[in-house]
């Protein structure tokens, strides 16, 4: 499978560097990291965003966080230093970052470079240099990189007890300030009204809810790294029925507070949270492909649109353009009305297994890279044939198909995104609950096997073209069911909404999550659909945000947030055997 | 050695484009026996075996087994027909435990479908149990019990070898293919791997086609060599006619040495 290489290229031997080459390449990233934000005019767009009201703004926060983590990374990277010199080495590379403001506010004060960088602007100089002269404002700036790397390295230093509580303490009081809108957002309540004005106005957070914050976390922090260790204890103490009871019990618990969330803060978090459930439906299908069987597929969008126009060919009123073509036509024809979302959903699921089923056997016979290739082709000709003249009296061609009515159960409509949320959550359990149960049949066990060794699965017995057939179905059928919903929630499609972006969307969404796993999906869709969503205030920026982390990640994680099993127990084997090589390699010093 | 023909080949011809590797092939493998295909390197006998599975269409000639003709199946039917084999260059699947890739040999018997796994109706839940039971019976039977849960990548070689053929034996078949079933083990494994196979002939009834290049093992435990050289068979027979047969003898060592 292709993406074995991403797994197998993570453990790279560091090569030897003397101390100091370290600190300057750390420090050196922080230095490319500070020019880097204020010459795309991040630093424009955040200066404007307060963090702490009228303290601290959100671009004050992230160069604090550059020249602190410079620090801090130094110190690590230089772990066997002593402390003392790890301080210094830390205040170097706190230094080398802060250089890269003070050249920033020596170029901006003597040239004029905006003909090339639009954000370099007298504004920004004014933010960067706090007003003073530009002389003063350098050495300032320098003279914080050297504090700050050094406050980073002793951050390092200390016992954990400390650390710990203190990190904890600082990123509440950031998080809570960079999504104070939304947190507004969601306790519009009149109970709550004064404690709301305590913590936040409307520009962000204030000072006093800050140090609030920050005190609660700080406590919950000390206490958990203070006594953590034997709560686990007494946990671990229990017998394994206790132990179960107490993880059921939390378990519902936060599925219970899941489940009231929306209902409490309101439709954009029910639009929100549904986004991640449609992802998330379609993660689990292209899982199946992908995960299981390894069949690379870059065109699920297809499956996507073709439950959404099923839907709308089936709902959408007679008057309207889509019904005037033969299969609705003879349906109209037996019941004499269009049938209602729920009558089109079992349609809707099926089209999508007949269309997977179709799409999967041009490409039987591809394998491996190419097969992603071939896929991504058959996508866009869904789309394409969408949007063609030739479909457009039945798809409505760039029109789309308009009025699809809002699904209704015993007279109960879906009306609010937070109805059609719990539509998804319901769908997305349903949908869990079977992908786990094929991934643990004869079917699961034999995906996993031609995605090992086709030819070896095959000569066991297993019918490639049956298994790989029903893996493009079976895969399609959930993103058929997220694509009625989607039907549903716009009440309108159109081609345009079948982009090749959003096959990419699911294929990284299950990288992220880890693939081949269930929960892996769904965590993978809340931090890839979910946190951009949530972060729209900063436009076309938080999908530069969302690239960094794709590749932090797969530098980090390679496994994904949430390894599947299998590869949690290869990492584990991976680690044990490194730790025996490292055992061997020190006894071999000793002799 | 009385018996049936179990598996028979008709003037089975493969070529690669120019190249021959078999060149009218006619064997018969009684059943219950333990057949050897021994030769130099290059003489084609695992093509034989890609022949007898069906992995690439053959140039002329038949296979047949048990008197049904195998060449127009897939491996997958070949498989279902009840050849299992196993591998030169152990192929496991290698991030699936022991357990589960037993459980993928037993694909052919399991009659689970996939609406029932759906469901997880009682028909499917005790197909499965079946399975699993029976995969640790296996896993026992070649002496990994206890490992059922260790990926397979992680099991040291000759482990992975045992698993190969149990994978192989949860096929149920009535021939199994052994590709080279001692490359790299010492003498004691190689013995007990002899003591094993026979096991499988006499206990389980199984037909063995081998691939060996230890000549005692060969001669130890053979009821038939059939002795190949650049595609062509060369000599067949008992072990011990072979072992005198002077065109065996040349193709091994070269011309005139059986005259020395």
């Amino acid at each position: 499978m292709a993406f074995d290489v991403i797994a197998s290229t993570f453990q790279q031997k560091a090569i030897a560097k003397t101390p100091w080459r370290k600190t300057v390449e750390v420090g050196l990233i922080g230095f490319g990291l500070m020019i880097y934000f204020n010459i795309v005019g991040l630093t424009g767009q955040f200066m404007e965003r307060w963090i702490i009201e009228s303290m601290a703004t959100l671009a004050h926060t992230i160069f604090l966080g550059i020249a602190i983590g410079a620090g801090a990374l130094a110190a690590h990277r230089n772990e066997t230093l002593s402390p003392g010199a790890r301080l210094v080495h830390a205040a170097l590379a706190g230094l080398i970052a802060g250089a890269g403001l003070a050249i920033l506010v020596e170029v901006l004060n003597n040239f004029n470079v905006r003909f090339m960088f639009v954000a370099m602007s007298p504004k920004l100089l004014a933010f960067l240099s706090f007003g003073v002269n530009a002389e003063l404002a350098s050495l300032a700036l320098l003279a914080g990189g050297v504090v700050l790397g050094a406050f980073g390295g002793m951050l390092y230093s200390v016992p954990g007890i400390v650390r710990k509580p203190l990190v904890v303490g600082l990123a509440s009081v950031w998080f809570v300030g960079l999504f104070a809108e939304l947190i507004l957002l969601a306790s519009q309540f009149e109970v709550m009204e004064d404690i709301r004005n305590f913590f936040f106005t409307w520009e962000g957070q204030r000072l006093e809810g800050a140090i609030v914050v920050f005190c609660v976390a700080v406590g919950l922090s000390a206490f958990w790294t203070a006594r953590g260790e034997s709560i686990m204890t007494n946990y671990r103490g229990k017998g394994a029925r206790q132990q179960k009871g107490i993880r059921y019990s939390l378990w519902l618990l936060a599925g219970v507070l899941f489940i009231l969330f929306p209902m409490a803060a309101g439709s954009f978090f029910g639009q929100v949270l549904m986004l991640v459930g449609l992802y998330a439906l379609m993660g689990m299908g292209l899982n199946i492909e992908i995960g299981l069987a390894g069949l690379l597929d870059m065109g699920f969008v297809a499956f996507f649109a073709t439950g959404a126009y099923t839907i709308a060919l089936f709902t959408v009123p007679e008057s309207d353009v889509a019904c005037v073509t033969p299969p609705c036509d003879y349906l109209i024809k037996i019941i004499d009305r269009p049938l209602t979302w729920f009558e089109a959903l079992p349609l809707a699921m099926l089209a999508s297994l007949v269309m997977g089923v179709l799409f999967g056997i041009p490409v039987l016979k591809v394998r491996g890279d190419y097969l992603a290739v071939a896929t991504l082709g058959l996508g866009e000709i869904i789309r394409v044939v969408a949007v063609s003249d030739m479909a457009a009296p039945m798809l409505g061609g760039s029109q789309g198909l308009l009025s699809i009515p809002r699904p209704v159960l015993f007279d109960f409509e879906f009306s609010d995104p937070i109805h059609l949320f719990y539509l998804t959550l319901v769908s997305t359990i349903v949908a869990a609950y079977f992908a786990w149960a094929l991934e643990n049949s004869r079917l699961g066990r034999a995906w996993m096997a031609i995605r090992e060794d086709e030819d070896v699965g095959q000569a066991l017995g297993v019918n490639l073209v049956d298994v790989k057939l029903l893996a493009y179905g079976l895969g399609a059928v959930f993103a058929g069911l997220a694509g009625a919903i989607f039907a549903a929630m716009l009440a309108s499609i159109y081609p345009h909404s079948f982009q090749l972006l959003i096959s990419i969307n699911i294929l990284a969404l299950i990288i992220v999550g880890g693939i081949g796993s269930l929960p892996g999906v769904i965590v993978g869709s809340a931090m890839l659909i979910g946190t951009p969503e949530l972060l729209r205030e900063f436009g076309e920026f938080r999908f530069l945000a969302y690239g960094i982390v794709l590749v932090i990640m797969m530098r980090v994680l390679p496994l994904g947030l949430w390894p599947s099993s299998v590869r949690k127990r290869e990492l584990q084997t991976l680690e044990e055997a490194e730790r025996l090589l490292k055992d061997r390699g020190a006894e071999g010093q000793k002799a | 050695m009385a018996g049936n023909s179990l598996l028979v080949t008709n003037g089975l011809v493969k070529r690669f484009g120019g190249l021959v590797a078999i060149d009218n092939l006619d064997l018969d493998v009684k059943e219950r026996t333990i057949h050897a295909i021994i030769g130099p390197n290059g003489a084609g006998k695992t093509t034989v075996f890609n022949c007898i599975m069906n992995f690439f269409p053959i140039t002329s000639g038949e296979i047949r087994l048990s008197g049904e003709r195998l060449n127009d199946l897939t491996p997958d039917r070949v498989a279902s027909r009840g050849i299992g084999r196993t591998y030169q260059n152990i192929r496991l699947f290698k991030n699936m435990s022991a357990i589960e890739n037993i459980l993928v040999g037993m694909h052919l018997h399991l009659k689970s479908h996939w609406w029932g796994a759906l469901f997880r109706t009682r028909h499917t839940r005790q197909d499965e149990q079946h399975a699993q039971d029976e995969a640790v019976r296996l896993l026992q039977y070649v002496g990994l019990k206890g490992k059922g849960d260790i990926l397979a990548r992680n099991l040291p070689y000759g482990d992975q070898r045992k698993l190969e053929i149990a994978r192989a034996l949860a096929m149920q078949p009535k021939l199994l293919l052994l590709d080279e079933p001692t490359a790299g083990m010492n003498l004691a494994e190689s013995q007990e791997m002899v003591g094993f196979i026979r096991g499988l002939r006499d206990e389980l009834a199984i037909t063995i086609i081998l691939i060996e290049h230890h000549m005692p093992v060969v001669m130890g435990m053979s009821d038939t060599v059939t002795v190949l050289d650049h595609g062509v068979k060369i000599s067949e027979g008992t072990p011990d006619h072979v072992k005198r047969d002077k065109t065996v003898i040349e193709a091994y060592l070269g011309t005139g040495v059986a005259n020395l």
